[in-house]
């Protein structure tokens, strides 16, 4: 239910989902890891320090472990795989459809360092396709959560419950972490994250903050914002969409992603089908990123609690002028 | 082709337990060539497929799964038997016909080969639950990692089991390979093997002039893989081989298999045209008669 959300400190996702690793490891045997040559920048040191000889480093070569992750699948075995989204995702998509989706085997994909917020890096290393691909793949679960102590209960929870291919998307960046340790969080289920009348803002990854501050800003302005996170985009939770739309009337999307494709594209599917309602999206529009500091690009790029209240006026105007 | 049957799987745990391989040549080359008249008749059912490189392939999957690998076709999961990788899923018809002449399924299933609802899709498809396939594959170049994988498990797990993958030359193209090849050798897997059919035919001609793979062993010793060649098309040969190959240690083994396209039906052998043609009802009778005069 409902809480009131304060930043315990800035923290990584990914070093939530090392954490989330290591907690799934401990707990079965099974749980192996796979290194392409960037194993501490994406979290899995802590797996791989505990658990040596259950972690495999297969170097620069991300093609090749997918598929020996979907053998050791077949074998019985739970591999985890992490590498920059760009790589784990993207270079990989065919052995990800064939050995791992068609092949329907309990293989966990990390896609580390996504989003523009990689910053410095620049463009190529910048991965904001990955949601959109990954998502149209049969037989995948998507999962995107919000801060690092969420990702640390995802992950561990997509490794010991779920049975099928999993991609789970998280950033290098300190993002405030502001769920509890305790939250009653189940997969494929959105987070009603704060009450709200006027309009619903449906956020995925660490804009879900954002959006808490954008609808704080709003309530000030006199509309009554409602707040929902979406950590498992697909499934999509269609019910607390619906719900929305009915009792809203209006919806902004917020993700760090190509808007083409999807986490907004994936709501507005439901939106379309089940209830039509304005939605309006708050995303990078259909261009690469560039180098720059984290926060100077969010900025830029329009990724921001201001580009989302900006977004929540717009979808009003146009909610107002269709009645 | 039932009293074949009845002859050689009364007793198929018997038959199929490693201490039970039918070492018989004349037996051996009589089912490869059941085998092959059962490519043929399930491609003129499905009016599509690939049918040169399952006829060249039938020697070693008779070999493979009448002599090698250590599996139970009445228990299917049996988790100590040896994996079979078809990594060149177009060439399936040689595995289902093997499948079921091994006791998987009945034999008049492989009529339904590429038909709506069949568990003998055109390329292996798992979600159709046949039993006795290992993987979903066709796209090119992925097989070798998945053995990679199953070798890593069954090593971490202290297993015996062994992983055979079979392979086309012109899939060796394919620059995943190469990243599965470089793992195998690093993780010291010997208990994989894999097989390259060496037809030296692709689709748009010749290897060597769609895109040359050659020096092909020298490649793979490079790599840290331990080589070995022989004859494809040779049941006597293909046995040593093998068992030459299980005995490495240390490091995988590789056997470049030189097969001919289309072998057993002297009117299409080494012809490319066959890489991807299916036989209608009067070239049925003729190949199967071709196979019968041998």
């Amino acid at each position: 239910m409902e809480e009131i959300y304060i930043n315990k400190g800035d923290k990584a996702t990914k070093t939530g989902f090392g954490e989330g690793v290591l907690a799934a490891a401990e707990k079965n045997q099974q749980v192996v890891g796979i290194g392409a040559d960037i194993t501490t920048s994406v979290g899995m040191n802590f797996f791989k320090d505990k658990f040596p000889e259950r972690f495999i480093s297969l170097g620069i070569a991300e093609q090749n472990c997918v598929g020996v992750a979907a053998g050791l699948a077949l074998s019985g075995k739970i591999p985890v795989f992490a590498t920059y989204a760009v790589f784990s995702a993207m270079r990989t998509t065919d052995q990800i459809r064939i050995s791992v989706c068609y092949n329907n085997v309990h293989v966990i994909i990390g896609g580390a360092h996504a989003g523009i917020s990689v910053g410095p890096d620049g463009a190529t290393h910048q991965a904001l396709e990955d949601i959109a691909i990954m998502r149209v793949l049969p037989n995948m679960t998507v999962i995107s959560p919000c801060d690092a102590t969420q990702a640390k209960i995802l992950t561990e929870k997509a490794i010991l419950d779920l049975k099928g291919p999993v991609y789970l998307r998280f950033g290098r960046e300190l993002v405030p972490d502001f769920t509890l340790e305790n939250q009653e969080i189940e997969l494929g289920k959105g987070q009603l994250m704060k009450h709200g009348t006027d309009v619903s803002i449906m956020a995925t990854g660490h804009l879900v903050w954002e959006a808490l501050q954008a609808a704080e800003k709003l309530e000030m302005q006199g509309i009554s914002a409602r707040v929902i996170n979406i950590h498992t985009i697909k499934p999509i939770d269609k019910e607390i969409i619906i719900t929305a739309a009915r009792e809203t009337g209006a919806i902004v999307t917020a993700e760090e992603h190509q808007i083409f494709g999807g986490f907004g594209s994936a709501v507005a599917e439901v939106v379309v089908q089940n209830c039509p309602v304005p939605v309006e999206m708050v995303g990078i529009s259909d261009r690469f990123g560039e180098s720059g500091q984290p926060n100077e690009l969010m900025k830029k790029y329009g990724l921001t609690a201001e580009n989302i209240i900006g977004k929540c006026h717009q979808v009003l105007k146009r909610k107002h002028d269709v009645r | 082709m039932f009293s074949m049957r009845f002859l050689y799987f009364s007793h198929p745990k018997k038959w199929f337990k490693m201490f039970d391989r039918i070492a018989d040549f004349d037996k051996l080359t009589a089912l490869a060539s059941k085998i092959r008249k059962d490519i043929i008749r399930s491609l003129e059912a499905s009016g599509s497929g690939h049918l040169g490189g399952s006829l060249g392939l039938a020697d070693v999957f008779t070999v493979l799964y009448f002599n090698r690998m250590s599996h139970d076709p009445e228990n299917p999961l049996w988790p100590g038997r040896d994996r079979l990788i078809l990594s060149i899923g177009h060439v399936a018809p040689v595995l289902y016909a093997t499948l079921a002449y091994t006791g998987y399924f009945r034999e008049s299933e492989l009529l339904t080969l590429r038909k709506m609802g069949s568990r003998l899709q055109g390329h292996p498809g798992r979600d159709h639950h046949l039993p006795g396939l290992e993987l979903s594959a066709g796209s090119l170049g992925q097989g070798l990692s998945v053995a990679v994988g199953m070798a890593l498990a069954a090593k971490m797990d202290h297993e015996n089991w062994k992983v055979f993958s079979v392979h086309g030359d012109g899939e060796l193209q394919e620059g995943a390979i190469w990243e599965a090849a470089m793992s195998a050798a690093h993780h010291k897997l010997d208990n994989m093997i894999a097989i390259i059919d060496r037809n030296k035919v692709q689709i748009d001609g010749l290897v060597s002039q769609v895109m040359e793979i050659e020096p092909l062993a020298e490649k793979w010793k490079s790599f840290g893989w331990e080589v070995f060649e022989c004859d494809g098309n040779n049941i006597p040969e293909l046995i040593s081989t093998f068992e030459k190959a299980e005995k490495v240690n240390g490091k995988p083994s590789v056997i470049i298999a030189n097969t001919l396209m289309g072998k057993g039906v002297k009117s299409i052998e080494g012809d490319y045209r066959w890489h991807g043609k299916a036989p209608n009802q009067s070239e049925t009778e003729n190949f199967i008669r071709q196979i019968d005069e041998n």
